[in-house]
């Protein structure tokens, strides 16, 4: 039985396990096991790998029989993969764990400040703090929001942002996703197949529970109702069957026992939004969307939408539903902006940021461009208003070609594109083909924010890029996940 | 509850009969030409595909092996096992919130199962047994469905689903059986075909019990149309239809109901009171013909009244 600093690296099942200048998870610098992981490698020393192998295909089978699928957009017309689980548990002690919820806490207070300001007195805009074009010139800001009350004052009520690890082991966050984050299903769906596949292992840490975040976000959206509407009825709109992320909106309709609709179920009639029910038509107050501002309402955004309901944003502005999140809360995570938060977080609370922000790069500057430009070999380029992993450059890991196709994107379109240095995301121990081996991890913890409290379940997504030396971690492009717990 | 979830359930329900409908022909068809002259065979696979609506092969019916592969794995052909369970479980798949875990999951199993499966796989082992393999199955699915779902709204959409598919698929079946019989001479369709007919509907150990062991068409008829306790006689799916309406329209309102259950009461009333030597007397087929009209009618009915109603009748004065 390994005791902290007995030597594991080297010995079975860690024969494979290497330590680079990326901080690990489990393991010090000097080889020694981090106090929070020596349950788990007494565990696996006691594992056989065969035993190891089993419980895994029990996990995989798990996940393919339940359906809990994403769908990939490619050539070929959706196709659904299951989204590969990590049998291993990512491990967050409670100091860890505290800064991170302070941190988030603090930071999604000022975002929904920040939001609130800049579509009604632009106070931030008038002192200066954020350059006015850098919001207008923003493809997610929505003039249409100008002036909109929006219930308690709460934009984005539904977060889940992306946190890296750096060598030093300080949390940084990566991207604020304020519009339509998703994951939590699979937060929710890791805990409950480890809690089958690994039992022994997870009865002896103490791990606390996130089983509650549906009821959180229920609660969540019931606060958000019109005042005027003391039953609310709740629904979650999405984009349908064919959206990647279609498990996780039957997974939380089921989770809420709410209504699951497709644009096609909502009508709206005198700025009133009713669904189409066998009973006749049924009013509806409150509207978790998980589709993006552009296709909500083809009357106001864009035309050519079918996911939406026409005459929706009417509704919304008459205040006869509210939808969460908000319209127009792109503006506040796009990647030019999201440099500006720790400036943003002193300006409405007065206080230093408590999680660092990553170093960025706008190109919209000229000598950030011009610095840019010459180091693209270094530096991983994002477009502003992407997500998922799409339209980037990971300078190390690029090509010539690539990076002098990335060049005459920027140049055409500077605004577009911010840079950051190539970041040594942490590395956690993973089973892959047999074996334990470290693979770059990062984590989404998801933030309930209902005008006054924000709720952090404790926990997130940590998401693994599962091929080795590989730092891109979206399920879009091979990533995979594990069950992540905080200890209490 | 949604029109659109109805409508899924709907539509799930009557995939999934379907799906069973044709996994039966299939096992009939693999049982019956194990003891027959090559000449008897192609008549009756013939006599089965017609059941299902779909095309022969060509005129070359020995292989039973093109024959299934078009009845099962065969996606283009819409009465396949394969393009049937597709449309099952991605109805099911929209609704997955709104059925159990337990039935989703053992939908979707069913449906990896046959996706993942070749012809030549069906065929090196026991192919009768895959057949027989997919009915349990799709009865596991009906018994999980009664044990876990609440019998709601949701649940009497499921059973108007299944008893309208099958007295639709029922109705066909009789046909291609009666028409030669009653248009032609009497050696086409022999003693084998009777049975084989009430082994479609899984109905011949029940047939037994209710006339002994003696196979006469008449009685065939009457059992498969007329039997009150029969689960896959006409006469009580159109009670299983009624009843289920019914039960809907006390959720939702008598205000929609009226229409669709007057006619499901019209079908049941007629099946109740029927005389089978009557309607043998008369027009055997042009019933069997009437009763599909009347099942598409009560289709219709439901769909005005629940699914796709006029908004301007709906909103609110």
């Amino acid at each position: 039985m390994p005791e902290a600093t007995d030597p594991v690296i080297g010995q079975p099942p860690f024969e494979n396990y290497t330590l680079t200048n990326a901080y690990d998870e489990m393991f010090a610098p000097d080889g020694s096991i981090r106090p929070a992981y020596i349950e788990l490698a007494r565990r696996l020393c006691s594992l056989s790998p065969d035993e190891l192998q089993q419980r895994q295909r029990y996990a995989d089978l798990t996940f393919l029989n339940q359906g809990i699928t994403f769908t990939v957009y490619s050539n070929e017309a959706g196709v659904e993969r299951i989204f590969p689980y990590d049998l291993l548990p990512r491990i967050l002690t409670t100091t860890e764990w505290q800064q991170i919820e302070s941190g988030l806490h603090q930071r999604i207070v000022a975002l929904n400040e920040f939001l609130r300001d800049l579509y009604h007195n632009e106070y931030i805009l008038r002192d200066g703090i954020i350059p006015r074009h850098l919001v207008y010139s923003c493809r997610h800001y929505r003039r249409e929001m100008r002036g909109l009350t929006v219930p308690r004052g709460a934009y984005t009520a539904i977060v889940g942002t992306d946190l890296v690890r750096l060598p030093d082991g300080q949390f940084v966050v990566l991207e604020d996703n304020l519009r339509v984050p998703s994951g939590v299903s699979y937060m929710l769906t890791n805990r409950t197949v480890m809690k089958r596949a690994l039992p022994l292992l997870f009865s002896a840490y103490g791990v606390r529970p996130i089983d509650h975040y549906g009821q959180v976000l229920l609660a969540t959206l019931r606060a958000l109702a019109p005042a005027h509407r003391p039953e609310p009825t709740i629904v979650l709109l999405t984009p349908g069957v064919f959206n990647s992320a279609y498990f996780e909106h039957t997974f939380l309709a089921r989770q809420m026992g709410i209504e699951l609709v497709e644009g096609r179920d909502l009508l709206a009639h005198n700025n009133i939004i009713y669904m189409r029910t066998t009973k006749g038509l049924q009013r509806v107050d409150v509207i978790y969307r998980r589709i993006d501002d552009d296709f909500l309402d083809p009357m106001t955004f864009r035309p050519d939408s079918v996911l939406g309901v026409p005459g929706l944003f009417n509704a919304y502005r008459a205040g006869n539903v509210v939808l969460a999140n908000a319209i127009g809360t792109g503006v506040a995570d796009d990647k030019a902006i999201y440099s500006y938060v720790p400036a943003i977080i002193r300006y409405y609370l007065g206080e230093d940021s408590i999680l660092p922000n990553v170093p960025t790069y706008l190109c919209d500057r000229p000598d950030e461009r011009a610095y840019v430009l010459e180091h693209l070999d270094e530096l991983v380029v994002k477009a502003v208003g992407e997500s998922g992993g799409y339209d980037m450059l990971i300078g190390p890991h690029s090509t010539r070609e690539e990076q002098a196709q990335f060049a005459e994107r920027i140049r055409a379109n500077p605004r577009n594109y911010i840079a950051q240095p190539t970041l040594q995301l942490s590395r956690a121990p993973c089973f892959v083909n047999g074996v334990i081996e470290p693979r770059h991890v990062d984590l989404r913890p998801f933030v309930l924010f209902d005008g006054e409290r924000t709720t952090i379940v404790p926990g997130g997504l940590t998401r693994v890029a599962l091929r080795r030396g590989s730092l891109v971690v979206n399920s879009s492009q091979g990533g995979g996940s594990k069950d992540t717990w905080v200890l209490y | 509850m949604l029109s659109r979830v109805a409508d899924n359930l709907f539509w799930m329900s009557r995939y999934l009969e379907r799906t069973e409908h044709t996994a039966r022909l299939i096992g009939v068809g693999l049982t019956q030409i194990l003891d027959q002259t090559p000449q008897a065979i192609a008549p009756r696979w013939r006599r089965l595909l017609a059941a299902l609506h779909v095309e022969p092969p060509g005129d070359n019916l020995d292989d039973p092996q093109i024959i299934t592969r078009l009845l099962t794995t065969d996606a283009t052909n819409p009465a396949s096992i394969m393009a049937c369970m597709t449309l099952a479980r991605e109805n099911a798949r929209q609704v997955r919130e709104q059925i159990s875990s337990e039935m989703w999951e053992h939908i979707n199993q069913l449906y990896l199962n046959v996706r993942s499966t070749s012809i030549e796989q069906i065929w090196q082992d026991e192919p009768v047994e895959f057949y027989q393999m997919i009915k349990e199955r799709l009865h596991l699915i009906q018994g999980i469905t009664d044990a876990t779902m609440n019998h709601g709204e949701g649940w009497h959409f499921i059973q108007v689903g299944r008893y309208l598919e099958r007295i639709w698929a029922t109705t066909l079946l009789l046909e291609v059986f009666f028409r030669p019989y009653l248009t032609c001479n009497e050696g086409v369709i022999d003693a084998i075909d009777w049975v084989a007919l009430l082994k479609c509907c899984t109905a011949f150990e029940a047939y037994c019990k209710v006339y002994t062991a003696d196979v006469q068409p008449a009685r065939v008829a009457e059992f498969l149309l007329l039997n009150a306790e029969s689960p896959r006689s006409i006469r009580f799916a159109a009670d299983q239809v009624q009843t289920s309406l019914d039960q809907i329209g006390q959720f939702a309102g008598t205000r929609h109901a009226a229409h669709a259950e007057r006619l499901a009461g019209r079908l049941r009333a007629q099946l109740d009171y029927g005389q089978v030597d009557e309607i043998i007397s008369q027009d055997l087929l042009l019933f069997l013909s009437q009763i599909r009209q009347q099942c598409s009618a009560i289709h219709d009915a439901i769909y005005q009244a629940y699914i796709s109603y006029p908004i301007n009748q709906a909103l609110p004065q």
